[in-house]
């Protein structure tokens, strides 16, 4: 289409902006929070995330020592107070400017003095510095305040990683959840495709009365929302004494997952050349043979996608997680419903949410990135007909 | 016992119970019930691989029926009862409907859930389908389809956080972290809005964070039907002299209509699915309640199981045209 219509140049220029436009508006978000996961609690409030790529221009107001305490008496009436106006402080960044006045801010360069009237006097270097001379009435009383104006550089911290990962006291920390939401995926990613993919070959190659009508209901139960099954399955596991644990929530993501892997690897399956099973067969192999030799390692994307679908599912997944498996205890809570535990407790400290969200969004992002072929390919068998 | 080594256990309790459930089963079958041999092997045959594909389907059969055929109708029949104490049930018709629908905060949800079936489909849908096709042909469209695809990894509960930090608010005096308000004064706003407590519209930015995450699966279907248009239906278009946008809508569309279909019901059924955004967002206050979080609330706050289940059944209700659809269109298909 392109070699035949030709394309102007103005329109090339308005079809990459505007994918620009669209990209940056669905990438945005995500990168607010990651940036804002390596800002301390003070940085998050002083400033949006997207200035903190950025050196930032910021006006410190700091107080000289208490002069009553550190004056000097250097005779003749004189007093001098000395020091570091960062108080030793590793400062990065640079001064730009300092005042005594918050009423003329940026008056004096750095290492010049300033006169604040009377023959009181103010020095402050670049490095922090400072002297500052006056009468016994000068320097006494409360200290000196200074407006320094500074750049500091793009400032990015590990701590929060730190505190949410690793921290012995954190009792809101993400490391326990983080075993638990493993707990909870692996086996829940595991046992439905082995239990799917039987079924799904009997579905495909076998010839039985009823296969039309059981695809059907797969196809049905599909779209099933697991809402009604809550009440019903609860007082199921009470009653069976599961209860509410990991067996109950395995079981539970097993069921719901069933009809998408059935229907994913039968759709796969169903493709597969028939020539090759038929060979199979007259050279005498059965059908146990013929899945696990033949069907089963031809079905690896398709068994892959599933893999990968079920695994973002239970990842994120809070509701079933929620109803099958918290109990009053909170051993076993799972990183979603610990986010919004945090939501609740620690609205406004967004150096911990945003640590906290970006720990549980980083392992399906891993592997969203790492097999996105066969997660779009699986999205493809399952909704394009 | 340390839930780690629990679930390794039940991995290899699991995995195993299948690999030996499957090939124990089989072996029985062909070894000990009707052995191919022997004076009757034709007809031992014949019946092994009668039975046979049950042998397979068992486990998810099993599984299907207790986990979501068998609740479906159990949460029918609680939708008829009432709980009463001691674990006693009694029939009360349609009560539990009717009380449910004089309850305001019942009609709050149906209302905002309409409104989500109406939006979020169709802009998830349009967002999908203008980004399929403007990264078509880009030489870096794979990278950008990737980004816009990307929230579809992160979790409902991880995009409320990131869409909190949107429409966060600060005081007006101090700098705005939230990037909406930022922009909303920068564009001459008069003062910093909580987003989420304005009623009827923050529904709508609840609603956006639906669409931001189901916008790359859209894309990603919609971008392969675009693909398979065959080349000359444009190519004759063209040189017939129709310009780009009647290209799209005249030539494109009504070729794609049946994926535009599919992918617009998948969108429907998650929508109406919502749950884990208003519940970790506003929790269905300021007029933002859905059904889900209603039902939700009703079962395991209120611990009322009639209208609990009364309300999912209206989930179902809602559900069915597309479960019929589906179904009707996966035996036309296999015919």
């Amino acid at each position: 289409m392109d070699a035949i219509a030709g394309r102007k140049p103005a329109v090339v220029w308005a079809l990459n902006i505007s994918v620009v436009l669209l990209v940056a508006l669905w990438l945005f978000p995500t990168l607010g929070l990651l940036i804002s996961s390596f800002r301390t609690g003070d940085q998050i409030t002083a400033s949006g995330w997207w200035s903190a790529l950025f050196p930032a221009e910021q006006t410190l107001q700091i107080r000289a020592a208490d002069p009553d305490d550190n004056r000097i008496d250097l005779g003749n009436g004189r007093f001098l107070v000395e020091g570091n106006i960062f108080d030793g402080k590793a400062f990065e960044g640079e001064m730009n400017s300092w005042a005594t006045s918050s009423r003329d801010l940026g008056a004096n360069a750095p290492g010049a003095t300033g006169d604040l009237g009377d023959d009181e006097t103010f020095t402050l270097n670049a490095d922090g510095a400072y002297r500052w001379e006056g009468n016994d009435d000068q320097i006494s009383g409360r200290a000196q305040r200074v407006f320094i104006e500074v750049t500091t550089p793009p400032d990015f911290t590990l701590q929060n990683y730190n505190f949410v990962l690793f921290d012995e006291d954190n009792s809101e920390g993400m490391a326990k959840a983080f075993f638990n939401t493993l707990t909870v995926v692996i086996p829940a990613t595991i046992i439905p495709i082995l239990i799917a993919a039987f079924a799904a070959y009997a579905l495909a190659w076998m010839d039985f009365p009823g296969r039309a009508l059981l695809i059907a209901i797969v196809v049905g139960l599909l779209v099933v929302p697991l809402q009604l099954a809550l009440i019903p399955l609860l007082s199921l596991h009470n009653a069976i004494g599961i209860g509410k644990g990991y067996l109950g929530v395995w079981l539970a993501h097993t069921g719901f997952g069933l009809p998408l892997a059935i229907y994913l690897l039968r759709n796969y399956m169903v493709g597969l050349p028939r020539d090759i099973i038929e060979n199979a067969k007259v050279d005498g192999a059965t059908d146990f043979q013929i899945f696990t030799k033949i069907i089963l390692p031809l079905s690896f994307p398709a068994l892959a996608s599933f893999a990968i679908f079920q695994f973002l599912w239970t990842w994120n997944d809070l509701l079933v997680a929620l109803v099958f498996l918290i109990d009053a205890s909170g051993q076993t809570t799972v990183m979603t419903k610990q986010i919004v535990e945090l939501l609740g407790t620690r609205g406004g400290d967004w150096e911990i949410l945003a640590t906290s969200a970006f720990v549980s969004i980083a392992v399906p992002l891993g592997v969203f990135f790492a097999m996105q072929k066969y997660l779009v390919r699986g999205l493809l068998a399952g909704s394009v007909k | 016992m340390n839930p780690a080594l629990q679930g390794l256990i039940t991995i290899i309790i699991g995995v195993g119970g299948c690999v030996g459930y499957f090939y124990g089963a089989n072996l029985f079958l062909d070894k000990v019930l009707f052995k191919p041999t022997g004076p009757n092997a034709g007809r031992n045959i014949t019946r092994a691989n009668m039975i046979r594909p049950w042998l397979f389907l068992m486990p998810a059969i099993l599984a299907l029926g207790i986990y979501l055929a068998y609740p479906v109708f159990a949460t029918l029949r609680l939708s008829f009862l009432e709980r009463l104490p001691g674990n006693q049930y009694a029939f009360v018709g349609f009560d539990n409907y009717t009380k449910m629908f004089a309850e305001p905060k019942f009609i709050e949800a149906m209302r905002n859930n309409v409104l989500w079936l109406v939006v979020v489909p169709a802009a998830a849908t349009g967002f999908g389908l203008l980004a399929a096709q403007l990264t078509d042909r880009l030489r870096w469209g794979n990278i950008a389809k990737s980004i816009i695809f990307m929230p579809m990894a992160i979790s409902f509960v991880g995009a409320a956080v990131i869409f909190k930090l949107i429409y966060e608010a600060r005081p007006e005096d101090v700098a705005q972290i939230g990037i909406l308000n930022h922009l909303y004064l920068l564009f001459g706003g008069a003062e910093p809005q909580q987003w989420l407590q304005i009623p009827f519209w923050n529904s709508f930015f609840l609603m956006a964070v639906l669409i931001w995450i189901q916008t790359g699966f859209a894309m990603v279907i919609l971008s392969a039907a675009l693909r398979g248009i065959p080349e000359e239906t444009v190519e004759a278009a063209i040189i017939d002299g129709a310009n780009p946008f009647q290209i799209f809508f005249k030539i494109k569309i009504p070729q794609i209509m049946s994926t535009i279909v599919v992918v617009w019901t998948t969108i429907t059924i998650a929508t109406l699915k919502v749950f884990d955004i208003v519940f970790a967002m506003t929790n269905g206050q300021w007029e933002t309640q859905v059904l889900a979080n209603y039902m939700y609330d009703k079962l395991f706050r209120a611990n009322d199981w009639g209208m609990g289940s009364a309300s999912a059944m209206i989930i179902m209700l809602m559900v069915t045209p597309i479960l019929v659809w589906n179904v009707y269109n996966a035996r036309k298909e296999m015919q």
